[in-house]
Formats: C-alpha cells, sequence, structure tokens
C-alpha cells in the first residue's frame, strides 16, 4: 500500500494531480448548480416583484 | 428527426431535455472517471522512462483536450448565434466559458506538476504548447470579463460572440505547437492513427477518462445552460409555469402570491 502511495518516488506529483483534478470537477458540480439555482431564485423574484406592481 | 431539432431549439423543451439528461450524463462521467482512474493509477504499468510520474497523463490530457473542446463548441455556439441570432446557441456559448476556463487551469497546473520532475522546470516562458495554452485561459478570462462588462444581454452575446470566433485561431496553433516549434513538450500520444506511441493496457484508461471528462462538461454545461436560459426568458409565460412548480423557490415567495 506505501509503495502504491509513494508512486516510484514521483506520490508529491502523482496525488497533487489527481487531488487537484477532483477538487476542479467539484468545484464545476457546485458552481454550476448554484448558478442555476440562483436563476431561478432571481427570476422567481423578478416575477413576483412585477405581479405586485399590477 | 427534423422537428425533433427544432423542438430542441426552443428555450422551453431545451430547458426540460437538458433538466432530465443532465444527471444521466453526470452518472455515466462518474462511472467512467472512476474505472478509468483506478485502471490508470492501479492496472496500467509503469513506464519505461517516466516510471509512476507518468499517470498524470491521465488527467493531464484529458483536461488539455477538454480545455480545447469546450472552446470549439463555445466558438460553434457563438458563430451560430451571431449568423442565425439564435438566443439558445448564445447562451450555450455563454455557459462553455467557466468550465473551459476551469479546464484549462487543469491542464496548465497538472502540466506544470509532471513537467517539474520530467523537464526539471515548472514552466518555461518561450514554449509554444504552454503559452499557447496559457493564451487560451486569457481567452476564456476574456470572454468572461468582456460579457460582465455588458449589461445588455444582446450586445453582450454580439460582443463576446466575435471574440469567440476569432480567438478559435489558437485551437490549431495550440494542436500543432509541438510539431511546428521545438518543445519541452512531449508529442502527441493519441492523435497518430495510425500507429499511437502508447501501449494498450496504458491507453484504455486515457480513453476512458478522455470519455468521462467530455460525458463530465456535457453534464455541466447543460446546467449552466439552463441557468443562461432562464434568465434570458425571464419575461416568458413558459419560466413563469415553470418557477411556480418548484417548492424550493415557492418557500421563498409568500403564500398568496402563489394562488393567481
Amino acid at each position: 500500500m506505501s509503495e502504491f502511495l509513494a508512486m516510484g518516488g514521483y506520490g508529491g506529483y502523482v496525488w497533487s494531480s489527481f487531488v487537484l483534478t477532483a477538487i476542479i470537477l467539484v468545484f464545476n458540480v457546485t458552481w454550476a448548480r448554484r448558478r442555476h439555482a440562483a436563476a431561478r431564485l432571481n427570476v422567481a423574484r423578478r416575477i413576483q416583484a412585477m405581479e405586485d406592481d399590477v | 428527426m427534423w422537428t425533433w431539432f427544432h423542438k430542441l431549439g426552443s428555450p422551453p423543451h431545451f430547458y426540460r431535455i437538458a433538466g432530465k439528461l443532465a444527471p444521466w450524463l453526470g452518472g455515466l462521467a462518474a462511472i467512467a472517471l472512476v474505472v478509468g482512474t483506478f485502471k490508470g493509477l492501479v492496472l496500467a504499468p509503469a513506464d519505461y522512462q517516466q516510471g509512476d510520474g507518468f499517470r498524470i497523463i491521465y488527467v493531464h490530457v484529458p483536461s488539455a483536450y477538454l480545455s480545447l473542446m469546450a472552446y470549439v463548441v463555445m466558438a460553434t455556439g457563438a458563430a451560430i448565434g451571431l449568423i442565425w441570432r439564435m438566443k439558445l446557441a448564445h447562451a450555450v456559448a455563454a455557459a462553455c466559458a467557466p468550465i473551459g476556463a476551469s479546464f484549462t487551469f487543469l491542464a496548465l497546473a497538472t502540466g506544470s506538476i509532471w513537467g517539474r520532475p520530467m523537464w526539471g522546470t515548472w514552466w518555461e516562458w518561450g514554449d509554444a504548447r504552454l503559452t499557447s495554452e496559457l493564451i487560451l485561459l486569457f481567452l476564456y478570462l476574456g470572454y468572461m470579463a468582456l460579457r460582465a462588462s455588458i449589461d445588455d444581454t444582446n450586445k453582450a452575446d454580439r460582443a463576446s460572440g466575435v471574440l469567440a470566433v476569432v480567438g478559435v485561431i489558437n485551437v490549431p496553433i495550440i494542436h500543432y505547437s509541438v510539431e511546428w516549434w521545438s518543445s519541452l513538450h512531449q508529442g502527441a500520444t493519441l492523435a497518430k492513427f495510425d500507429q499511437p506511441s502508447i501501449t494498450g493496457d496504458m491507453l484504455t484508461p486515457l480513453l476512458i477518462n478522455i470519455i468521462g471528462f467530455t460525458l463530465f462538461f456535457g453534464a455541466v454545461l447543460l446546467i449552466r445552460a439552463r441557468g443562461e436560459v432562464l434568465e434570458r426568458e425571464r419575461h416568458s409565460r413558459w419560466v413563469k409555469r415553470e418557477l411556480l412548480g418548484d417548492s424550493a423557490v415557492r418557500e421563498n415567495i409568500p403564500a398568496g402570491e402563489l394562488q393567481q
């Protein structure tokens, strides 16, 4: 197991690359979902505000 | 087929179909990435020159490939939007930029991490592959900054669309940079169809991860494009109907407003 983690001496380089990739993937999903949810909320509020004016 | 295409071009249909498709693409992406990464880290043999250090290829090449593919999709969307004045195409183009930028950053970062042990340097300023990929990051960021600086969506679409289309010239430059200029960067691994310079055990995980990244891009793109479409269509009836059925949204609006 420790041999696997060591990656023949390249462990630091290999694992930091894969961890960074995981972070970017999670970040993309979270960011996109938040933007979509924020858009739903913003638009709903605007529709509500317009109906309040009527 | 044509009617299906036409339907997809209509915002409400796109919004619904994208909402159904995104989880499937995301799920398939997750399976592909788990399988590809496991095969790449555990089952693939070590490289005879680079030892286990070569395994960075399984995240570096897919992210570099995606950085280019996202740009081509963005430029294509922008071109369709400019030529046929199709707002949905502009929405898709706008949704590509942040994803493309993040994967360009990832390609640069993993390349830098890989370069340190193999080339003895994190970064080399005269290197054509590295410099052209950095320009790609600036193109994405410039595109996003330009959009953010223009309030009117139609004007933002047109201005940023022109930038996206003009910037596509950088894509072949990045691809052929390792052939046109002498470079620290190694030559193509895959794009030699007759004889890829990599063996099957090493190649399969790479292909699986490239497929996984592509599916992932599709899923995130659809989620982002849905948000873009909603903002653009905020005055239309279908958006109103869509949002009034949403409990998460309803909780944020006082009861009574929804009875009408």
